[in-house]
């Protein structure tokens, strides 16, 4: 089984978010570039599947070379190979173009993405894959088990889950559940020796047109002080949700 | 060109988060001069959508499609789409909502924009402001292709009630066996709870409930509340509560009315799951959480003793 696993280059989790150039820009002064946390669980699942089932695990990232310590990172954790496409991501239509192209020529059988970068939160990239090659899709991926072409997988729905069926090739947008926090790896240092010898092969992006561009941003207006209520009055407490913010 | 919805329901009844989609679409398609067109999957009633401003409902009556299927829906939301000639297609930012919006967008070779925070900035260009890094700042985006699509973040439009004169049309859609590659085998729902994705308000316990025999004081708050429970990041790693109910950036986001946070500090991770909720409210032993500084009201004090009260007081208050 070959399983291609998208990876995005986002700001720790950790991070304070500020804006440059007129809040036109992101500013990366200082800040700390992880594996997008929804893609390193789908990560970790596919590692499991590589050790258990033999399969090979590439990764793919679109951006700069800046972006090169997080797929050698995916490396050192246990992919096989690593594919950037060397494009600015300027929207989520103009990645899946560029992964889509790869999904077609690499022969993959299972695409994980993560359900949604922590960055744009545009939650649209694996979707737009599995249209753009016509792929059974399953989004908010939980669970997923292999056997032959056979799938069987949980996908979170509201307010519970669902057990779904299907075959490969199959694209899954993945999240947290594929597997559990607890066994994320971290890289050791055979992992991170070995990842340096490991195949980064840079691709020169396909034509796409831009649908969406980011205009501006804008942080959230500064929060007036809390209103600290004394725990022997909590009638006032009652009071103040129920006639000044109006929510009981 | 009319706007089009897609008006969501289970067991054949519409969903709150129709009734804010009508809502929206109602004011984009003034803004517009044109009209709002639902599309309705297997509801027997569609009449409840005139009182939001839906000018027409398409109803798709297939028992093929009793359930969620993403694919075929999506089918469906296009061919319903290229029908009525639409150029701006809304969706909610459900679970199930997501799940169709790219796939809703390539067919209609469409620019789409997910967690979007009010209405259009300007139609010309088309600019929208949407939710961006987990809730930390907002993006303002510009969308430049014929047809737009939207997923409308929840609680940040609310219901607005705009009478209309509905007609109703059925709507055939082709499908294929493709459609169904998915199959679903089982369904379970949290029974008799509130689900985090339908609560107005939501009661989430942290490390300071210290330990999971203890979750009965969320519990009966939510209750009285009529509230979903949730929790933070390390209680469900701890194994307390179920990972379905965490909180924060890498859990469940949650844009409710009141979020009422109880013995949780306030990680960076946990305030950007919940920023987008209207009013937060803390209670914590330590006036030194950093959740007291994004909070709208908070009480210093240790959880086991103010929560009781709390309830007992609830409970008098609802029952006047």
């Amino acid at each position: 089984m070959k399983i291609l696993v998208c990876i995005s280059h986002v700001p720790d989790t950790t991070s304070k978010i500020n804006f440059t150039n007129n809040d036109s820009e992101f500013d990366t002064n200082g800040v700390q570039f992880v594996i997008n946390p929804n893609d390193e669980f789908g990560l970790t699942r596919a590692i499991w599947f590589q050790e258990k089932q033999g399969a090979t695990v590439t990764v793919v990232s679109v951006g700069g070379p800046e972006t090169e310590p997080t797929l050698r990172k995916a490396l050192a954790i246990g992919a096989n190979d690593a594919i950037r496409v060397n494009a600015t991501p300027t929207d989520g239509f103009f990645v899946a173009k560029q992964l889509t192209e790869i999904v077609k020529n690499g022969g993959y059988d299972l695409v994980i993405a993560g359900k949604e970068s922590l960055d744009y939160n545009g939650g649209m990239v694996p979707g737009m894959i599995a249209a753009l090659t016509n792929s059974n899709f399953i989004n908010s991926c939980t669970e997923i088990n292999i056997e032959g072409t056979n799938v069987k997988a949980v996908r979170e729905i509201d307010g519970g889950k669902e057990t779904v069926s299907t075959t490969l090739p199959l694209i899954i947008g993945g999240q947290k559940g594929l597997v559990e926090e607890k066994d994320l790896r971290i890289p050791n240092m055979r992992g991170i020796m070995t990842a340096r010898s490991k195949p980064l092969t840079i691709v020169e992006p396909t034509d796409a047109p831009t649908n969406t561009k980011a205009v501006k941003f804008e942080k959230p207006a500064p929060k007036s002080a809390v209103r600290l209520v004394a725990a022997d009055n909590l009638d006032e407490l009652i009071n103040l949700l129920h006639n000044e913010a109006k929510v009981i | 060109m009319s706007i089009l919805i897609y008006a969501e329901s289970a067991e054949g009844k519409f969903k709150k988060v129709a009734f804010e989609l009508a809502s929206y679409a109602k004011k984009i398609a003034e803004s517009l001069g044109t009209t709002v067109t639902a599309l309705a999957f297997n509801t027997t009633d569609a009449s409840e959508l005139s009182k939001y401003g839906v000018d027409k409902v398409l109803k798709v009556n297939d028992s093929k499609l009793a359930n969620f299927t993403a694919k075929a829906y999506a089918d469906v939301i296009q061919q319903a789409a290229k029908k009525e000639n639409t150029k701006v297609v809304l969706l909610s930012s459900s679970t199930n909502s997501t799940y169709l919006a790219s796939l809703v967008t390539v067919s209609l070779e469409a620019g789409y924009a997910s967690n979007v925070v009010g209405l259009p900035l300007s139609t010309s260009p088309f600019q929208v402001k949407r939710n961006a890094f987990s809730n930390k700042a907002f993006n303002i985006t510009e969308i430049s292709t014929e047809v737009k699509v939207l997923g409308l973040a929840k609680n940040s439009f609310g219901i607005i009630e705009s009478s209309s004169s509905l007609t109703e049309e059925d709507f055939t859609p082709t499908l294929s066996d493709n459609d169904f590659n998915i199959k679903i085998e089982s369904t379970e729902k949290v029974s008799g709870k509130v689900s985090i994705a339908d609560a107005d308000i939501v009661v989430s316990g942290g490390r300071g409930l210290k330990g999971p025999e203890n979750w009965g004081l969320i519990e009966d708050l939510a209750t009285v509340l009529g509230a979903a429970t949730a929790c933070s990041k390390p209680v469900s790693d701890l194994g307390w509560r179920p990972h379905g109910e965490h909180v924060g950036q890498t859990g469940k986001p949650v844009a409710a009315n009141l979020y009422i946070a109880i013995g949780i500090s306030g990680a960076i991770q946990h305030i950007a799951g919940i920023n987008s909720s209207k009013v937060k409210v803390v209670i914590n032993t330590d006036p030194e959480a950093p959740f007291f500084k994004v909070a709208d009201y908070g009480v210093v004090g240790d959880a086991f003793e103010v929560v009781p009260q709390l309830i007992e007081k609830l409970k008098a208050f609802k029952g006047q």
